[in-house]
């Protein structure tokens, strides 16, 4: 069958259903977030329609930028532990039989599909005083009694990089599940142990491509909004957290939006970012 | 008429001509092969009187009524394809009772239509296998029977052998060929394989850059090629430059030939000689003196190449007729006139 | 040796890593009273009754249900004409759509849900059930579509090309042969977006969390007020649920391929 460019309205009638849904359902809510941004807050309902910049001048209070500022420094933070482990984990993977990849794999989506909650909820029990991790150390004698790891920065970082490493691994694995073995065996037949084929070839091979996922994972990191609140103290708060917090709690929904607007527009650049490096990669 | 007609038949891609004007007309049944290099515009061709593209220009007749408007599900014809294209979620007598099924036939109908076109490809009681199970071979047999199921007016096969390993190739050649002879259907396949288009066709049909070179039987292609073009790709040849003398005698490589005599008006032209016809023997008189520069036994055949004039002459024996030579030695050839095709440069 | 050693080593740690949480919550599920204790005192299953016998999280539980199951229902019917479309047609300017398909699931979460948030308040339908249903499936639609998309392409055009010279119109050929073949792409698409729906938080709790407690929200809010090991359960529940649809998808399919391999018949 040869694609064929529509020829009557009746030829558009598949994309009708779900080319309304996406628009009412997506286009249309974005926009009023959008909206939303601009207007006034009103403490007895959610908001009054004006136009103010208000909501976006709040953005230049120091507590605001001391807040974007730990935000995209956990996330870079994040985006550079998953990558550095979950790299070399992929490569490995894929050289494997098909059979160990596809039980890795499936419990790899496992995990990705896990509830923050969830994550939060088991990390924080991993991290407590009665069932935690320090009662294996008192157990083994290298400690002298069991002590709560959390709330704290360790904890918040440890909780990010569990969620986010099952979603950097399966980033990477189609680029290096694709990568032509005779590339290495080329490397292995002129020398090259394969420790040194790994760090020689396989990387500089795949630079653009850990770029774009260092780029993907960063975003992600970025989304993470209740791991900070379970496992965290309100300084270890990301930009997440407080637009919830703005939007349910403090009802204060035009400046929710506004931070919501800045967040995407950050994150939009970003996706941007990692598409140009994707054609550089196509193109090379 | 009944049969298929091509009128004018022209496939514009953007810019580039995959077919351009071609103009054919095939008696009904007719075995007709399209044969020629890739990129010639041979599949699109197929394709067109498949009705899965839409020519630019120009009308496809079929029994005098013009079929080009015709979507392919209305105009009942059977095709294979260079994929198979087999169903694989459907077991080969389903594959092959498709076409009845979405017709609405009878299960009974359809068991019965299977199992009579699986006889006729010699693969009785395979009806309930699954496709993924079958050799290629068997495959290629399902695919036939799957495109003759509603004995269509037309059979269309697009390079159906190019996935069977050489010896069952030819074997398969020489069934489609008996099948085709049996069922009186008109056929075209399309082919780059000069062999698979002589052993079968009726009519071939040699394309070149979108364009019909020549449309004749295979001895006629062989022996009477149209240009330098069919005459390079069909087989083997010679091609030498000829020119002529004020007298009109026809010289080759510094040798007239006699009884060769070339168009009014030209000066200079090519011919083609097959390998076959070359005639090796003793430096003399009437013979076009040359060296052979290296000796080929194949056991079947022996070729000799001889440089002769500064162009490479091959010369073609049977292991009867052979002229014992060795290279560095100094020969003569001789060219009979009537195996000397003129074409064009 | 030495090699295969690290490898090993290297393996063990990031599947530790990985699972040592879970082992925590899977031996706090089963201790005997309502402690917080690992390794577990005593062994009782009564914890897991509970998702089933306590009307709270009895409740929570159909609802993150029918949830997942209506939404990814939807997610699907708005994925498969849409992935369709741009696979039979060509009409570059209706990529976008599989853009705006794809943008909520890449953008940051709390973005798409103060979308809804804002959007369903506007509108005056704020707290119904029904919008978490298409709130999520909005956010999800991603996923089939992209398991469908990944399908379709791997359909041999000819097959398609094959029914019509045998008569089939294009409705017949979407039915013969388009869906038959397309149809593990849609369960797994559908497997997909029904797991995640199910452990979704922020989307549905901006959209019904005031009106209505799904299982996540159950849990964080529970997590609020002291600890129950009812959560340690559910979020075993959950693994359990997730492991065993991804586990059929693979046994079923080809997960390799939906992740990106490029066929099931290299390596």
């Amino acid at each position: 069958m040869r694609r064929e460019t529509p020829k009557s309205i009746a030829d558009y009638t598949p994309l009708f259903f779900p080319a309304v849904m996406l628009v009412v359902f997506f286009v249309v809510p974005f926009s009023t977030m959008i909206a939303v941004s601009f207007f006034k807050r009103d403490p007895a309902g959610f908001y009054t329609p004006d136009f103010v910049v208000d909501n976006y001048a709040r953005f230049l209070s120091a507590f605001f930028g001391r807040v974007l500022g730990f935000s995209l420094m956990l996330s870079v933070i994040v985006a550079i532990c998953c990558v550095a482990i979950a790299f070399p984990f992929t490569y490995l993977l894929t050289r494997r039989p098909r059979a160990v990849q596809t039980v890795w794999l499936v419990c790899l989506l496992s995990v990705l599909s896990l509830s923050e909650v969830i994550i939060g909820f088991a990390w924080s029990t991993l991290f407590s005083r009665t069932a935690g991790i320090t009662n294996l150390f008192v157990w083994l004698g290298v400690m002298q009694e069991p002590v709560a790891l959390l709330p704290g920065f360790g904890a918040v970082l440890t909780g990010m990089v569990y969620q986010a490493l099952p979603y950097t691994i399966l980033v990477l694995y189609p680029a290096l599940v694709r990568l032509d073995p005779t590339l290495l065996e080329a490397a292995r037949t002129l020398g090259a142990s394969p420790i040194h084929a790994f760090f020689n070839v396989v990387t500089p091979a795949l630079r653009n491509t850990i770029v774009a996922t260092l780029i993907m994972v960063f975003v992600f990191a970025l989304g993470s909004y209740l791991l900070p609140q379970i496992l965290g103290r309100p300084q270890h708060w990301t930009l997440s957290v407080l637009i919830t917090d703005q939007a349910i709690y403090q009802s204060n929904m035009p400046f929710a939006a506004a931070m919501a607007v800045f967040l995407v527009l950050i994150s939009l650049a970003l996706v941007g970012l990692t598409l140009l490096v994707g054609r550089r990669e196509n193109a090379l | 008429m009944s049969g298929l007609a091509l009128q004018d038949i022209t496939k514009q891609f953007g810019d580039f001509k995959a077919v351009d004007s071609v103009n054919l007309s095939v008696p009904h049944g007719k075995f007709v092969c399209l044969l020629g290099p890739s990129g010639c515009g041979k599949t699109t061709l197929l394709r067109m009187i498949a009705g899965l593209e839409e020519p630019t220009e120009g009308a496809i007749i079929l029994d005098g009524e013009d079929i080009t408007p015709v979507p392919t599900h209305k105009r009942n014809l059977g095709m294979v394809f260079q994929s198979l294209a087999l169903f694989p979620h459907l077991s080969v007598g389903d594959n092959i009772s498709y076409a009845l099924r979405i017709r609405g036939a009878s299960k009974d109908e359809q068991k019965r239509r299977a199992e009579e076109l699986l006889t006729l490809v010699h693969l009785p009681g395979f009806a309930d296998r699954p496709v993924a199970k079958l050799s290629g071979g068997q495959r290629q047999r399902v695919a036939i029977a799957r495109a003759l199921a509603l004995s269509p007016k037309l059979f269309l096969l697009d390079e159906p052998m190019s996935a069977l390993d050489a010896k069952l190739r030819e074997s398969m050649q020489v069934e489609l060929r008996q099948l085709q002879q049996r069922l009186g259907i008109t056929t075209f396949v399309v082919t780059h394989d000069q062999r698979e288009a002589m052993t079968m066709a009726d009519v071939v049909v040699v394309m070149g850059e979108g364009r019909i070179r020549q449309a004749a039987s295979p001895m006629e292609i062989y022996r009477k090629p149209a240009d330098a073009f069919v005459a390079d790709f069909i087989g083997s040849t010679n091609l030498l430059d000829v020119t002529a003398d004020n007298a009109g005698r026809a010289s080759v490589l510094g040798q007239v030939i006699p009884d060769l005599a070339l168009p009014a008006g030209t000066a200079k032209a090519s011919i083609s000689i097959r390998p076959e016809d070359v005639r090796l023997g003793k430096p003399g008189p009437g013979a076009i003196p040359g060296t052979v520069t290296f000796v080929r036994d194949l056991g079947g055949t022996i070729e000799t190449f001889i440089e002769a004039g500064g162009q490479t002459v091959v010369a073609v024996a049977t292991p009867r007729e052979r002229v014992d030579v060795a290279a560095g030695d100094r020969v003569g050839i001789t060219l009979p006139p009537e195996a000397c095709v003129v074409v064009k440069s | 040796m030495s090699e295969t050693f690290l490898r090993r080593l290297y393996f063990a740690a990031v599947a530790l890593f990985l699972g040592a949480p879970l082992i925590v919550v899977a031996g706090v599920s089963v201790n005997e009273k309502q402690d917080l204790a690992f390794p577990p005192i005593g062994f009782s299953l009564s914890w897991y009754a509970q998702i089933f016998l306590d009307p709270e999280w009895r409740r929570a539980l159909i609802a993150s249900v029918v949830l997942a199951l209506t939404s990814a229902a939807l997610a699907v019917a708005i994925a498969l004409p849409l992935a369709w479309f741009l696979w039979r047609r060509i009409a570059p300017w209706a990529n976008i759509f599989q853009l705006l398909g794809v943008a909520p699931f890449i953008l940051p979460p709390v973005i798409t849900a103060l979308g809804f948030l804002t959007f369903w308040a506007t509108i005056g339908l704020y707290g119904q059930p029904w919008t978490a249903a298409i709130s999520h499936a909005i956010f999800f639609v991603t996923l089939p579509l992209v398991t469908l998309s990944l399908g379709f392409a791997s359909i041999d055009r000819s097959l398609v090309e094959a029914a019509s010279t045998m008569g089939a119109d294009d409705r017949t050929v979407l039915k013969t042969v388009v869906l038959p073949l397309i149809l593990p792409y849609l369960v797994s698409g559908y497997a997909f977006a029904f797991v995640l729906s199910l452990n979704e938080y922020i989307v549905a709790y901006m959209t019904i969390g005031f009106v209505m407690e799904t299982l996540p929200i159950k849990i964080f809010n529970a997590l609020r007020y002291g600890y129950t090991p009812t959560m340690a359960s559910v979020s075993v529940f959950f693994v359990a649920i997730a492991a065993l649809v991804f586990g059929l998808i693979a046994w079923f399919g080809d997960i390799r391929r939906l992740l990106g391999a490029m066929s099931s018949d290299e390596s």
